[in-house]
């Protein structure tokens, strides 16, 4: 029996979990959200990644009720969330400076969701108990915030935050205040804990790196609007803009006219220069504006001139960025163009062939890389 | 050494203004009245040594002190004073914590002005404000004049010369002390704290109750022990608005000195008083130092 892959949004029979309907926000002048459409489905782990000001957060407060959309509509669950306040959704939020009750224990900060309800008591310890467990907090029930580290505060704001079992999670920027190693332990014991207990997340982040990691879908925006919404490694392979492309990971971004030849289409992008062929689904018109966009480590790069490559430029090392497993060499082609290709280092760097100044090939096939319109 | 004198400073201003004047009172209180001046006994006589040193502790006692069970207007006076100070000390919450909440929750352009506004009225002498509210609730004043025209009342009302009057005089006088404390707590409070509260199910008003009055804790009471150990020891207040009814322990302190001229008595009475007050001021010192504590 072969595994399902979790896909609700390709299934058109599904009913999304939260739907926004034309929602727009404003904030005086500035508008935060401009005429959003989304679904997002339930048991979804969905990223809202932008740049700072993009109005992910809007989105989110949105979400928790704690902002009322200008119009459009938002409906979670098939319920039009324009009249209930925070108190009454079904909707937990983490935030993002954690927001712990400084005057309350760690039991009791987590306790205090499940206390408003009118709980018994012994039902409010057994799930405090359990959400200590899951969170691995059991040693600290008694200590008060300002005693625990900085991840261990993460760790109850997150078990603060699913006590009541909300149908739905917020999480804004849950990870920003923890250093690499912890924030990388961190991404995999929420992907865990949201497996474990079927919740819808929606997290609001700048680092590509944690949607990436986190999510099932991402949701590219910038300046209130999605620009694009697809699993992490479509967003990687397929970007559907230059934006996109250009912010998540690192890309080299050729623009030139196209030159559509049935399956494949030829940019053209500098004078005396062969044209760059690629292989596209989307249409292009003859001498349409077009950007070619390659990832770095698709361009391979070699002293000798590669034969059976689709593409080949020649070009001079500029400037070479040692990472330790790869390296990023920046190659200045004549035109100046500067294009960026990463190898692993598999041997050792006394061993290394290619130095600054040197005359290099960049070569890929044509499938490397993505033609974008816009 | 330096260190030495660093410690040292603070403790010679302690011992100068308030050491050395609590000894000078205190031996005042166990000597007894005399028609002299100054007019109590018996005083050091340095020129005859170490016999007059005898003599000069053999002559003090604790008479006065006695004296002070022995006449009920004292001790009167002190629960007098404990109670106006108490309630007092409530009613300046009542109204200060609205004026700190609104403050800490005007928009931050606005917040340096509204804290001057408060600060404003030490601007000018506190006996000047005082007798503003003897104009101001006096039976020809501006209150009294007002209702009237308004046609709430047809007789002016008699509130000057009551403990109203010292309430309102009380209030208004300690307002700040009650305000500031209050609104520095308020002001950090963190807004994000709240909307976790609502986000957890609690409304508006339950959050008020489970977070912020909670949080403030330490604001209230330090603005409360602000008021309240001032109040107790009030004299320029209750003689000035309040009238014959008003029996306060700072009133009965200042005609014991200067209508009846008699020091000791009066020293007594002053001891007392400040062994009352340590009480609550060790329990604010306490208070401040948990305060820091949990910040640091």
């Amino acid at each position: 029996m072969s595994q399902t892959v979790f896909a609700p949004w390709e299934n058109p029979t599904e009913k999304p979990l939260i739907q926004f309907k034309n929602v727009t926000k404003r904030f005086g002048d500035f508008t935060a959200i401009d005429d959003l459409t989304q679904d997002i489905f339930a048991r979804e782990f969905f990223a809202l990644l932008g740049p700072s000001g993009c109005g992910k957060t809007t989105m989110m407060r949105m979400l928790a009720g704690f902002e009322a959309p200008t119009q459009g509509q938002i409906f979670i669950a098939g319920q039009d969330m324009a009249k209930i306040p925070p108190n009454k959704r079904a909707v937990n939020m983490m935030f993002q400076s954690y927001a712990l009750f400084p005057h309350l224990s760690v039991w009791e900060n987590i306790a205090f969701g499940l206390k408003r309800e009118g709980k018994d008591k012994d039902t409010i310890a057994a799930r405090v108990e359990e959400m200590l467990r899951l969170t691995r907090l059991s040693k600290f029930a008694k200590r008060k915030p300002h005693q625990i580290s900085g991840g261990q505060r993460q760790r109850v704001a997150l078990a603060r935050s699913l006590a009541k079992a909300p149908k739905l999670l917020l999480l804004d920027e849950p990870l920003g205040a923890l250093d690499k190693k912890l924030r990388q332990d961190t991404q995999f014991e929420l992907m865990d804990i949201q497996e474990k207990t079927g919740t819808t997340f929606v997290i609001v982040t700048h680092d590509q790196e944690e949607a990436m990691t986190v999510a099932s879908r991402v949701a590219v925006m910038d300046e209130g609007q999605i620009i694009q919404v697809a699993t992490p490694a479509q967003i990687y392979e397929a970007p559907n803009s230059v934006y996109v492309a250009d912010f998540i990971g690192d890309v080299n971004i050729i623009s030139g006219r196209a030159k559509p030849n049935g399956e494949k289409v030829a940019t053209q992008w500098a004078e005396g220069q062969p044209d760059i062929i690629g292989t596209t689904a989307t249409k292009f018109d003859a001498g349409q504006e077009i950007h070619f966009a390659i990832r770095p480590e698709k361009v391979a790069i070699s002293t000798e001139e590669p034969q059976d490559a689709a593409n080949r430029v020649r070009g001079r090392v500029l400037d070479i960025a040692y990472l330790g497993n790869i390296s990023t060499y920046h190659v200045e082609l004549p035109t100046g163009h500067v294009i960026k290709a990463q190898t692993a280092n598999t041997r050792r760097l006394s061993r290394r062939q290619i130095t600054w100044e040197d005359p290099v090939w960049l070569s890929w096939t044509d499938t490397a890389g993505v033609l974008l319109e816009r | 050494m330096r260190r030495f004198i660093l410690i040292a400073v603070p403790y010679l201003w302690l011992a100068a203004l308030f050491l050395i004047p609590f000894v000078i009172v205190l031996k005042i209180s166990l000597s007894d009245v005399a028609l002299a001046r100054p007019p109590y006994m018996p005083q050091l006589d340095f020129a005859a040594g170490w016999d007059g040193f005898k003599s000069f502790f053999a002559a003090l006692d604790f008479e006065n002190f006695w004296f002070l069970t022995t006449d009920d207007l004292y001790w009167k006076a002190y629960l007098s004073s404990l109670r106006i100070a108490l309630t007092s000390t409530v009613m300046t919450l009542l109204v200060g914590y609205p004026i700190a909440y609104a403050m800490a929750r005007a928009a931050p352009e606005w917040r340096p002005t509204l804290l001057m506004l408060v600060i404003l009225p030490f601007w000018t002498s506190f006996l000047i404000r005082v007798y503003a509210w003897m104009g101001i609730l006096s039976n020809e004043g501006l209150l009294n004049q007002f209702l009237l025209w308004l046609g709430v009342i047809n007789e002016p009302l008699t509130i000057l010369n009551t403990n109203t009057a010292v309430y309102i005089g009380i209030v208004y006088t300690y307002l700040p002390f009650m305000i500031l404390p209050i609104y520095s707590a308020l002001e950090r409070l963190d807004d994000s704290l709240l909307e976790a509260a609502e986000d957890l199910g609690c409304s508006r008003l339950s959050a008020f109750w489970l977070v912020t009055i909670p949080l403030s804790k330490n604001g209230i009471i330090a603005g409360c022990f602000l008021v309240f150990i001032p109040v107790i020891g009030e004299f320029v207040i209750p003689s000035l608005l309040g009238g014959s009814g008003t029996l306060m322990i700072g009133k009965v302190l200042w005609e014991e000195f200067f209508s009846n001229r008699d020091w000791p008595v009066a020293s007594a009475v002053a001891v007392i008083l400040l062994l009352i007050l340590v009480i609550p001021i060790i329990l604010f010192q306490r208070n401040e130092q948990k305060q820091r504590e949990a910040e640091g």
